[in-house]
C-alpha cells in the first residue's frame, strides 16, 4: 500500500516536472483547430492531435467524423480548417471551395489497407482475383453463388460463409467500390458487423469461411486468419498474386484493395500559425502515428515531398496577404 | 374523517399505478403499430411474409421475414428440445424420488441457474460449447444455431423444471395415494398420474420457457451470427429477429428511413409470436384444465 501511494506520488511529480518544462517551451501558440470529414482518416487525425495536444497544451483540436463528403461542405464553407478524406475531392467539391475562395492543398497522409481472409484450415485457396470477387460480392451473387465450386471448379463442393463489414463502415464502401465497381453495391446474404472483432472470431472459427476487413485487424490476428493474395489480373502491378504488406499497399501493388488517405488544407487558415504548427506536426509524426492506428504509412521521402508541397502552398498564400 | 381520508387517497394511488403499467404496455404497442405500419406503407405485406431473402440495409433491398423467422425458431426448438426433457426429469425427480434434503440443496442451485446474465451464457456458448461441438462435428461453423440454441435450452430449463415441480406437487395426496394402492410403481404413478394431472400446469411453464426463448437476444446475437439465411440447418450462421433488431439499433442508420423502420416490423412480428404462444398457452390450459374434489 505504502508503495503504491509513494509510486503515485513520484508519478506526479514527474508528470508536473514533464508538464511545467512542456509548458515553458511552446505554451506561446494558442488558438483552435477544427478538423472534420472521414471517418477512416479520424483515428490518424485523433492520434496525431492527441500528440499535439501534449506539445502545444493551449492550442484545443477538434476532429469530427461527419464523413468526406459531409467534412467538404463545411470545408468549402470555411468553417473547418482542416478535412479529412478517404477519396480525392470531387468536380462539385472543388467548384464550392472555388465559389466561397477557398484554395486547398490535398496531402497524402497514409494508406488503408484491407485483406481477404480465410480459415487456417481452408487448404483449396491459395489466391484469389479480383473477377473472382466480383463473382462472389456483387448483387447478383446473393442466393445463387453459395458454394465454393461455383468460384473454381477444382474447389470442394461445400458452402461458403461470407463475413463482411455492416453497410455503415467505410470499409464496406470502399471494398465494394473496388471490388465490385459501385459503393455500396453488394449482396446481403453475409455476416455483416460494424465490429470488426466479430468478423475475425468468425473467419476463426469457420472453415467455409471467406471475409474482408482493414488490414490492421489482420496484423493483430495473424496467428487465427489465412491471408489470401490478391491478383489484379493487370501485369503493370505486379505478375499474379500480391500479398498485402507494408511495401506491397506502399508502391501500390497490392490493387485494389489499398487507398491513399488524404488531408486537405484550408488556404484561409494558413494565417494562424496554431494550423501551420499543426501540418507541420501531422507531416513529421504521420509515420510513427500510421502504424499504430492499424494504417500503413507512406515511405520517409514521400512525407518529404508533401513537406516541400506544404511549404510552397504556405509561402504562396501567406505571400499574397 | 382522517382515516376516510387516507383511505380515498391510498386507493387512489393504487389505481394509478396499476393503469401506468396498462398505459406502458398501451404506448409500447402503438409505437410498434404506428411505426409498422409506416413500414407496410412502403414494402408490401405479401413481400415481407413470402420472401425468403432478407436484406434491408443493401442496395438490392429484400424484405422476407423468414430468414428471421426460421432463425428464430430453430434456436427456439433446439432450446426446446434440451429444456422440455429435462426439465420434466428434473421435476418428476425432485418432486417424487429426491430426498428432502437434497431438494433442499438442488433446488436453489437450479434455480440459480436463471439468475446468470444472458451475456455470460453467450459467452459460454461462444467459447465453450461451441469450439467443444466442433471438435466432433465436422464443418460447423463458429457461429450456428446449435450452440445457443443447446446453451437456451440450459437457461431455460430451470424455469420448466421449478414451475413443473410446483405444478406436480400440488397434485392432490390422494391421487397419488390411489395410484399406490392400485399398486403402481413410483415410476407409473409418475408417469401416468402425476404428469398428465399437472398437465396444465407443466404446460404453462413450457409455454413461458418458449415465449423466453423467441424472445432471447443476447445468447444468439453474441453466439449465433449475423447472417439472416432461410435455412433449417443448426450448423451455419443466421440471424434471429432480436439479434437483427440488436444489429440496427446499435449500428448508424440513420433515424426515420425505412431502414431504421425495419426493427419495428422485426418487433411487431416478434410480439405477435409471443402474444400467440401466450394464448396457446392460455387456451391448452384451459382446455385441459381438471378439478379435483379433495
Amino acid at each position: 500500500m505504502k508503495i503504491i501511494v509513494k509510486l503515485s506520488m513520484l508519478l506526479m511529480v514527474v508528470l508536473l516536472a514533464t508538464s511545467c518544462g512542456n509548458k515553458s517551451k511552446q505554451n506561446t501558440l494558442k488558438g483552435q483547430i477544427l478538423i472534420d470529414g472521414s471517418s477512416t482518416v479520424f483515428p490518424l487525425s485523433e492520434a496525431v492531435a492527441e500528440e499535439f495536444r501534449h506539445t502545444y497544451p493551449q492550442v484545443k483540436v477538434s476532429v469530427g467524423e461527419s464523413g468526406t463528403g459531409g467534412g467538404f461542405k463545411k470545408f468549402s464553407r470555411a468553417e473547418t480548417d482542416i478535412n479529412d478524406a478517404s477519396r480525392a475531392i470531387r468536380e462539385e467539391e472543388i467548384a464550392a471551395c472555388k465559389e466561397n475562395g477557398v484554395d486547398f492543398l490535398e496531402l497524402e497522409v497514409a494508406y488503408d489497407g484491407m485483406v481477404v481472409v480465410v480459415n487456417p484450415r481452408n487448404t483449396w485457396v491459395k489466391d484469389l482475383k479480383v473477377s473472382e470477387l466480383k463473382k462472389i460480392w456483387a448483387p447478383e451473387a446473393q442466393g445463387k453463388i453459395m458454394k465454393w465450386n461455383q468460384i473454381r471448379p477444382e474447389w470442394p463442393d461445400k458452402e461458403i460463409h461470407l463475413y463482411g463489414p455492416g453497410t455503415a463502415s467505410g470499409t464496406f464502401d470502399y471494398f465494394t467500390e473496388a471490388i465490385v465497381g459501385k459503393a455500396k453495391s453488394s449482396r446481403g446474404d453475409y455476416t455483416a458487423s460494424e465490429d470488426d472483432n466479430v468478423l475475425v472470431q468468425g473467419v476463426a472459427s469457420d472453415e467455409l469461411a471467406l471475409g474482408y476487413f482493414g488490414l490492421a485487424y489482420y496484423e493483430n490476428n495473424k496467428d487465427k486468419l489465412k491471408v489470401v493474395p490478391i491478383d489484379d489480373e493487370n501485369p503493370a502491378n505486379g505478375e499474379g498474386a500480391t500479398y498485402p504488406d507494408a511495401k506491397t499497399v506502399q508502391n501500390k501493388t497490392y490493387a485494389p484493395l489499398s487507398r491513399p488517405l488524404f488531408i486537405y488544407i484550408n488556404s484561409k487558415s494558413l494565417v494562424r500559425p496554431e494550423v501551420q504548427a499543426f501540418v507541420e506536426f501531422y507531416l513529421d509524426n504521420c509515420i510513427a502515428l500510421a502504424p499504430q492506428v492499424g494504417y500503413v504509412s507512406l515511405d520517409s521521402t514521400a512525407y518529404k515531398i508533401a513537406k516541400d508541397q506544404w511549404n510552397e502552398f504556405l509561402q504562396k498564400h501567406t505571400q499574397k496577404q | 374523517m382522517n382515516r376516510k381520508r387516507t383511505e380515498i387517497m391510498v386507493g387512489w394511488l393504487l389505481k394509478i399505478s396499476a393503469s401506468l403499467t396498462v398505459l406502458v404496455t398501451i404506448s409500447i404497442i402503438w409505437i410498434l403499430l404506428y411505426e409498422a405500419i409506416m413500414f407496410f406503407r412502403q414494402v408490401s405485406i405479401v413481400e415481407f411474409l413470402t420472401s425468403t431473402e432478407w436484406t434491408p440495409l443493401f442496395t438490392n433491398k429484400k424484405f422476407g421475414i423468414l430468414p428471421l423467422l426460421t432463425a428464430t425458431f430453430l434456436t427456439s426448438i433446439i432450446a426446446l428440445v434440451v429444456a422440455v426433457p429435462m426439465g420434466l426429469i428434473t421435476a418428476v425427480y425432485l418432486s417424487e424420488y429426491a430426498n428432502p434434503t437434497f431438494r433442499s440443496v438442488i433446488k436453489p442451485i437450479l434455480e440459480l441457474l436463471a439468475s446468470i446474465p444472458t451475456v455470460v451464457y453467450g459467452f459460454f456458448a461462444l467459447t465453450v460449447v461451441t469450439p467443444f461441438l466442433q471438435s466432433f462435428i465436422p464443418g460447423m461453423a463458429g457461429f450456428n444455431a446449435l450452440s445457443p440454441g443447446i446453451v437456451m435450452g440450459i437457461m431455460i430449463m430451470p424455469l420448466i423444471s421449478s414451475l413443473s415441480e410446483d405444478a406436480i406437487n400440488s397434485v392432490p395426496r390422494s391421487l397419488r395415494h390411489a395410484s399406490y394402492a392400485l399398486g403402481a410403481t413410483r415410476f407409473q404413478t409418475s408417469i401416468r398420474v402425476l404428469l398428465p394431472a399437472a398437465s396444465s400446469g407443466i404446460i404453462a411453464s413450457i409455454i413461458l420457457a418458449i415465449s423466453r426463448a423467441i424472445g432471447e437476444t443476447m445468447i444468439v446475437a453474441m453466439a449465433a451470427g449475423q447472417q439472416p439465411r432461410f435455412t433449417f440447418n443448426p450448423l451455419v450462421p443466421i440471424e434471429t429477429l432480436s439479434t437483427y433488431i440488436v444489429q440496427v439499433s446499435m449500428g448508424d442508420v440513420p433515424r426515420n428511413s425505412l431502414e431504421y423502420s425495419t426493427i419495428f416490423a422485426c418487433g411487431i412480428t416478434l410480439f405477435v409470436f409471443t402474444f400467440l404462444t401466450n394464448n396457446l398457452g392460455i387456451w391448452i390450459k384451459n382446455r385441459y384444465y381438471r378439478k379435483y374434489e379433495i
